[in-house]
């Protein structure tokens, strides 16, 4: 079956009595037990729900995996995969990290004699070099975020099996539509579903799938010990937002490649960060690993004043941190979503301050495009009036 | 076990519960649905589409009808709902209803607005003297619809004299029950042959959910509600219910614990200085104190008063409340205060309004959960403030 199809054709409600069409909602705490000496198949909402269960699977089935896990935020997900570390064992992850991910990194496990370590990862040689025979773990992201640099995964995964490390994919800028990590052989690979699987900016959430059933089992008892599982209201929304992927998805890149395309030409900008452009240097791996190139895009304009008044003057783009919604949103990531990146990591990685950030809607192309480019334009008067005003009498 | 061997307190909980939903989850699932699937062509298994029916609603209509002693009730998305849908059940063009001149406003503003045009007519009169009851049906009349008690006033109707005259005509009879829930009083039992609650109020009880209800024994009638509801789209949603569901389970108790601090408000507003007059049944004072012990199992949580200061003074203790609420509807764990002659039944000619004993300077308390220490302190200092009192002794002592 087609991704389309597999979107909307699952089983809602298995083994439910009334066959509804949507999942049912067990908003509930606990489950009535037939026997006093055994349980059924669910006995507490933290270890099991149904309306979970069904995302759960339906999402292990969309990245290709055996098993998925669903948490109540995309921070939650990943901090379960570092659970499956030791004191004294290594983390090794592509320095153009998620800023969130970077403070739990660098931050939260530090007290745990877990040790992160930061390098390019779409440099492999460069990269394998960092892995030392601590190194556990490789978690990347990939197109980057916010540098939307893209990672040969198949070169990364065959380095961390190589060096006997797991590893995992945050997939949130790609979703399972365009990019399945599992079958370019990483290990587990995780989304904030937050962003493409909710698509409407309605639920905070994170997802884990894996492939192979004792990782799964790993990850299970973390899920159920920590109890950091989606609430089921949250799983039912997600199952709402996630029928109409491929839909969003389409739109979405078919808007960003022409925005991409605008920007590139557009006097005032002086680069454009997408992997979409065939001037990108991740384009080539980015056709052999994804089916697209999404529609989270990053550019600069040499001026953090003038990257800022574009980002206060623009209309259908909303000044938001967070990315893949139907809403086109617009962010200075320097100053946002990247500004939890303890500062001596900070020093170490590239992230232009004058980087705008875009994530590219529903809305129609010319409309977004004609926004942009008001925005640049009142930009521009704005700064170059503020640069006048400056200059002394 | 049949829930007719329960007490309330333990239908309210267990009520609305079917243990073979697949996986046995203690609360009953959020059916946010809209169609099911069918096994075979015309084969479902119970539902189909929700506007029709839809398993969370099911359980909403099963507990409500058991409180009721009746099959599971009919619920909609709204009282008004609910009490429309009851009249176009049972009147059609040329048909008569006698109601309550107490009855809640926007149930005479089908009858002035809406159901006028489709020539049915009705009559207010005033129930409580169940002669004029008598007095006012016609050949015509199909159905006799209460309000005990009326709203805002508290004046009460004998449902079970009213239910004499209305069996002698071959007539309906159908009683707003929403100010004492079926906890409190039972329409069904004395006489009345259906009973209507806006679930909005103390059957949700958390000012959460809008929402109505019919129960009658009367399966026919029960049919009948359901072709309508469904013909007009008014089926109570998914959500709401299984909110109302969570709300009800705790009805019995949170009634004792409402009508415990409304008796106490209510005395001490009769033991107030500047206050004129208390209308509340469990006062000694109140006119219909025996047909409430008669009728009731309580005299409710509802409260009118008014105060010796008149109007504009009375809209100042109004603007001066803090922990109370400005706000309509009641029944909630909130309390909330409100003016009837501006909002609830602003709309009524004002000579009507006069002769129904809505004074303009009346005000209408819905005693919520608060401690009764905490709302009285709250209404004082609005007396106070409102220059309608002097400032009092310690408030505690006042309360006994």
């Amino acid at each position: 079956m087609k991704f389309a199809s597999r979107l909307v054709s699952f089983d809602p409600a298995p083994g439910d009595r009334f066959r509804p069409i949507s999942t049912p909602i067990y908003q509930t705490a606990t489950f009535e037990q037939e026997h006093a000496d055994s349980f059924g198949e669910y006995d507490y909402s933290r270890s099991g729900n149904p309306t979970r269960a069904v995302l759960e699977k339906h999402l292990a089935s969309l990245e290709n995996g055996s098993r998925g896990f669903c948490f109540s935020s995309g921070m939650a997900a990943i901090s379960t995969v570092t659970k499956l570390l030791r004191s004294g064992e290594e983390i090794l992850a592509d320095s153009d990290l998620y800023g969130g991910t970077c403070r739990l990194f660098s931050k939260i496990l530090d007290r745990s004699g877990i040790v992160a370590r930061y390098a390019d990862a779409s440099d492999p040689e460069r990269f394998e070099q960092q892995i030392t025979p601590s190194t556990r773990l490789i978690h990347i992201e990939s197109p980057t975020n916010p540098l939307l640099r893209v990672i040969d995964l198949r070169r990364i995964a065959a380095i961390a099996h190589d060096h006997g490390a797991l590893l995992c994919v945050d997939n949130s800028t790609m979703s399972p539509y365009l990019q399945n990590p599992l079958d370019l052989g990483a290990d587990i690979v995780l989304h904030s579903a937050t962003k493409f699987l909710c698509g409407h900016h309605d639920v905070t959430a994170g997802a884990i799938v894996v492939k192979d059933e004792k990782l799964a089992e790993q990850i299970y008892f973390v899920q159920n010990a920590e109890g950091n599982s989606l609430a089921p209201f949250d799983c039912y929304l997600l199952l709402r937002g996630l029928k109409t992927l491929k839909l969003r998805v389409d739109c979405q890149q078919r808007n960003a490649l022409a925005i991409a395309r605008f920007l590139s030409s557009h006097q005032d900008i002086q680069r454009v960060y997408f992997p979409g452009l065939i001037e990108n240097r991740g384009y080539a791996i980015q056709r052999s690993q994804a089916r697209g190139a999404g529609s989270v895009l990053s550019f600069t304009t040499g001026s953090v004043e003038l990257s800022k008044a574009i980002a206060e003057h623009a209309k259908l783009f909303r000044i938001t941190v967070s990315f893949g919604s139907v809403n086109s949103s617009i962010s200075l990531p320097g100053a946002m979503s990247h500004a939890s990146v303890p500062p001596e990591i900070l020093a170490q990685r590239e992230l232009p301050p004058d980087l705008v950030r875009v994530s590219v809607g529903i809305e129609d192309e010319e409309d977004l495009i004609a926004d942009l480019d008001r925005a640049i334009c009142r930009a521009k008067e704005r700064t170059s009036i503020a640069t006048g005003a400056e200059i002394p009498r | 076990m049949s829930t007719q061997d329960l007490q309330v307190s333990t239908v309210a909980i267990h009520g609305g519960r079917t243990l073979d939903s697949h996986a046995s989850s203690i609360l009953f699932p959020l059916y946010q649905t809209s169609t099911f699937v069918h096994d075979a062509v015309g084969v479902d298994k119970g539902f189909s589409y929700s506007r029709v029916s839809n398993p969370t609603v099911d359980a909403l209509e099963k507990v409500i009808g058991a409180l009721e002693g009746t099959p599971p009730a009919v619920c909609f998305r709204t009282g008004m709902a609910a009490i429309a849908t009851l009249f176009l059940s049972v009147l059609k063009a040329g048909d008569h209803a006698v109601i309550s001149d107490v009855v809640y406003g926007g149930t005479m503003r089908l009858f002035r607005e809406v159901l006028d045009g489709l020539e049915i007519t009705a009559s207010f009169v005033h129930t409580s003297d169940a002669a004029n009851v008598e007095a006012a049906i016609t050949p015509t009349t199909r159905i006799v619809f209460l309000e005990t008690p009326g709203n805002p006033t508290l004046k009460l109707t004998d449902i079970d004299a009213v239910a004499q005259i209305t069996k002698r005509h071959s007539i309906l009879l159908a009683v707003d029950n929403t100010f004492l829930t079926p906890i409190l009083q039972k329409p069904l039992l004395l006489g009345a042959d259906i009973s209507v609650l806006s679930t909005t109020k103390y059957i949700d009880g958390h000012n959460a959910t809008v929402g109505g209800s019919l129960a009658t024994r009367d399966e026919k009638l029960l049919e009948r509600f359901r072709l309508i509801r469904k013909t007009i789209g008014t089926t109570q949603a998914p959500f709401e219910a299984w909110l109302t569901l969570q709300g009800i389970k705790t009805l019995p108790a949170r009634l004792r614990l409402h009508c415990e601090g409304a008796s106490i408000i209510a005395r001490w507003l009769e033991d107030h200085p500047a206050v004129e007059r208390v209308y509340y049944p469990g006062l000694d004072s109140f006119p219909q104190k025996a047909l409430a012990r008669k009728q009731q199992s309580s005299p409710g949580a509802m409260i009118a008063f008014e105060l010796k200061a008149g109007v504009e003074a009375t809209i100042r203790a109004l603007n001066s409340v803090k922990l109370c609420s400005r706000a309509e509807s009641l029944g909630g764990l909130e309390t909330l205060i409100t003016h009837p002659s501006s909002t609830t039944h602003a709309d009524l000619d004002p000579e009507l309004r006069r002769s129904l004993g809505i004074s303009d300077g009346l005000v209408r308390l819905s005693v919520g959960l608060e401690a009764a220490e905490d709302i009285i302190a709250d209404l004082d200092q609005a007396f106070v403030a409102a220059g309608c009192a002097e400032t009092t002794e310690e408030v505690s002592h006042e309360i006994r």
